[in-house]
């Protein structure tokens, strides 16, 4: 178990050096955040105000260091300032809310793309040379070739639009009850069609094609001539010989999208307007709400690291021979 | 051989591709005997692994099983449906692979790959089929909490003793051994064709042992069949085979091994190289090597037996 420490170790140097390039970055772009904030609002607020606000975000006249210091030490208390497009909300509790809807919104599309993908590689494999291996892969790329505002403008506009058998955006309806009930989830749902479907549409032709290759390669490995020697049934040979060897180089990328998934699905959230971080990011650069895009930056990198490691906990349990 | 446990017949394998169908394995016959050990040996290339496959139809495309018959007590494998061969295989036919590193399943712990086989043929639930598993490592010289290890953490003799003692899991009466101890160093491979030995004495199951190396066979085998260009040229009792052998082919192979009693003789080889399989020359394949080849071999040479027990396909030693 020498490989997970140091793991860890390295992820957390990684977290140090986001942290420190998340305070130093906006500070060495020419006409910095504090200024173009201050001549926004200089208008609106009163010197009181725009004192509260420096003091908030911590715009001070200190030592750079000094500033860094405070930095770090709000990060700590997890205070990130306070959201100026929203204001007073503080950002913490802005971010919240578009972190659960992008964690649906992008689990269960790279999850369900993932999954399918993967089937249809290994089976398409597993029959090389059959119809079903000469049309499902094909048609997998070539729905993922479009542009993806363009498909999801297209399912946009011709399920909610034309047909009007799907809601046109949101998480969920105006007229239902946020809680835990029927209702809710399955609004929910609805509207987790388009956007997820969409994602799912064109990001399924990579899982296809990843998980045909190596299972190709696998499938002349000895094991696998001797699990069909066995005599044992083609769903065991496929699934505990086959797809289970071949599913560990898959493995890895599905880390990196499932990081991703925290950049929030950026274009999906603005064309279907669902609230999620990606929509939020969108937002928080229009407004010029710096202390919002800080806060978004940050959690988007140590979310990717996060994950990151844990798919590299989840592929120690897969693979013994990296333990 | 009335009383075969496996007859093969006129069995012929072509690997279909773009230039052409090469025959790997041309109308071949053979038999084995219960209990009985039958070597085959040949240089790489001549068809032997294909044939090790084709027996319990393991071939996958491009080959092509396009005639013959394998007869194992009584019935022939290449007409059973998928249900009755899947049945079959490993309870009667069970195989050792070359290199058990890449025979076993790296990602499953080597219980499991006991427990599974054990299970689909028998209906035992699991924990009493690796009860079983542990009495099988016990049987090959494998301490029984091995099975909890994965194949990665066993060194290579442990793990071809593991693959071993895999193929006696159902008691088969037939293990076909494509190469076993090939992969491993001389110590080894000593080790492996002892235990070979002793668990045949014990267990009684016939062996189709496939290798290149013929000093190994004349240990182990009761028979030896030597293969040239996808045919068998030469069959004969192993006790005797030094002295006997009669194939030129087979003569030139043995000459090519180094003896014991090595007086500094230098070792010769067979000049030129096996035929194509593609577009084989007609009649004797071994012909455009041979010294003894002349007008006749352009025909191809019956398979006929030369002195009692012992056949050749060859127009200068046979009839």
């Amino acid at each position: 178990m020498s490989r997970l420490p140091r793991r860890v170790l390295f992820y957390l140097a990684a977290g140090a050096v986001a942290v420190t390039l998340n305070f130093f970055l906006p500070r060495l772009m020419p006409g910095d955040p504090a200024t173009t904030l201050v001549a926004t609002y200089s208008g609106q607020l009163t010197a009181e105000d725009l004192q509260a606000l420096r003091d908030a975000y911590g715009l001070v006249d200190a030592p750079l260091w000094q500033q860094f210091a405070t930095y770090l030490s709000h990060l700590f208390r997890g205070e990130l300032g306070v959201s100026l497009s929203q204001f007073p909300t503080p950002v913490t509790e802005v971010i919240g809310t578009g972190f659960g809807w992008s964690l649906l919104l992008g689990l269960v599309s790279v999850l369900l793309s993932f999954a399918i993908g993967s089937v249809i590689g290994a089976v398409a494999a597993w029959r090389r040379g059959s119809r079903f291996d000469s049309i499902a892969p094909p048609v997998a790329l070539f729905a993922g070739s479009f542009p993806y505002f363009f498909m999801a403008l297209l399912a946009l506009y011709l399920f909610a639009v034309q047909w009007q058998l799907l809601p046109l955006g949101q998480a969920y309806g105006f007229d239902v009850e946020p809680g835990l009930n029927a209702a809710f989830a399955a609004d929910v749902l609805a509207h987790l069609v388009l956007p997820a479907g969409t994602v799912v549409l064109v990001s399924i032709g990579g899982w296809v094609l990843n998980m045909r290759n190596t299972m190709i390669g696998v499938l002349d490995e000895d094991y696998l001539l001797m699990a069909e020697a066995k005599g044992l049934s083609t769903p065991r040979v496929v699934g505990s010989y086959a797809a289970r060897n071949a599913i560990l180089p898959t493995f890895t990328l599905l880390g990196l999208s499932i990081g991703n998934v925290f950049a929030g699905q950026l274009l999906t959230e603005v064309v279907f307007s669902y609230p999620g971080l990606g929509y939020q990011l969108y937002q928080a650069v229009t407004t010029h709400d710096y202390p919002l895009m800080q806060a978004l930056f940050l959690l988007i990198t140590v979310s990717i690291l996060v994950v990151n490691l844990l798919v590299d906990v989840a592929y120690v349990l897969l693979d013994p021979r990296v333990r | 051989m009335a009383d075969a446990l496996l007859a093969v017949e006129d069995l012929s394998v072509e690997y279909r591709g773009l230039r052409g169908a090469a025959r790997a394995v041309d109308r071949v016959s053979f038999e084995v005997a219960p209990g009985e050990v039958l070597g085959l040996a040949g240089e790489s290339g001549c068809g032997k692994s294909t044939l090790a496959l084709a027996i319990p139809r393991l071939l996958r495309a491009p080959a092509v099983i396009t005639s013959g018959s394998v007869r194992l007590g009584g019935r022939d494998i290449l007409e059973l449906d998928d249900r009755r061969l899947r049945s079959i295989r490993w309870s009667e036919i069970a195989m050792v692979f070359q290199n058990a590193m890449n025979a076993l399943n790296p990602v499953m712990r080597l219980g499991s790959q006991f427990a599974d086989v054990i299970r689909t043929h028998t209906g035992l639930g699991r924990a009493r089929a690796l009860e079983r598993a542990a009495e099988l490592c016990t049987l090959v010289g494998i301490d029984p909490a091995r099975l909890r290890s994965y194949p990665h953490e066993l060194s290579g003799g442990m793990r071809q003793r593991a693959a071993l003692a895999i193929a006696l899991a159902l008691e088969p009466k037939l293990v076909i051994m494509d190469e076993p101890t090939t992969a491993l160093d001389v110590v080894l491979q000593r080790e492996i064709m002892e235990e070979i030995t002793a668990l045949r004495e014990r267990l009684g199951f016939a062996v189709l042992f496939i290798t290149h190396d013929i000093s190994l066979l004349i240990e182990v085998a009761d028979r030896i069949a030597i293969m040239y260009g996808g045919r068998i040229v030469e069959q004969a009792p192993a006790r005797s085979f030094l002295e006997s052998a009669a194939h030129p082919y087979t003569r030139g192979l043995l000459a090519s091994f180094p003896s014991i009693d090595d007086d500094g003789e230098r070792l010769t080889g067979i000049p030129g190289s096996p035929p194509s399989l593609i577009d084989p020359p007609a009649g004797c394949g071994f012909a455009a090597r041979c010294t003894l080849a002349s007008d006749r071999c352009r025909e191809t040479p019956p398979f006929v037996e030369i002195a009692p027990a012992h056949r050749a396909a060859c127009w200068e030693v046979g009839a």
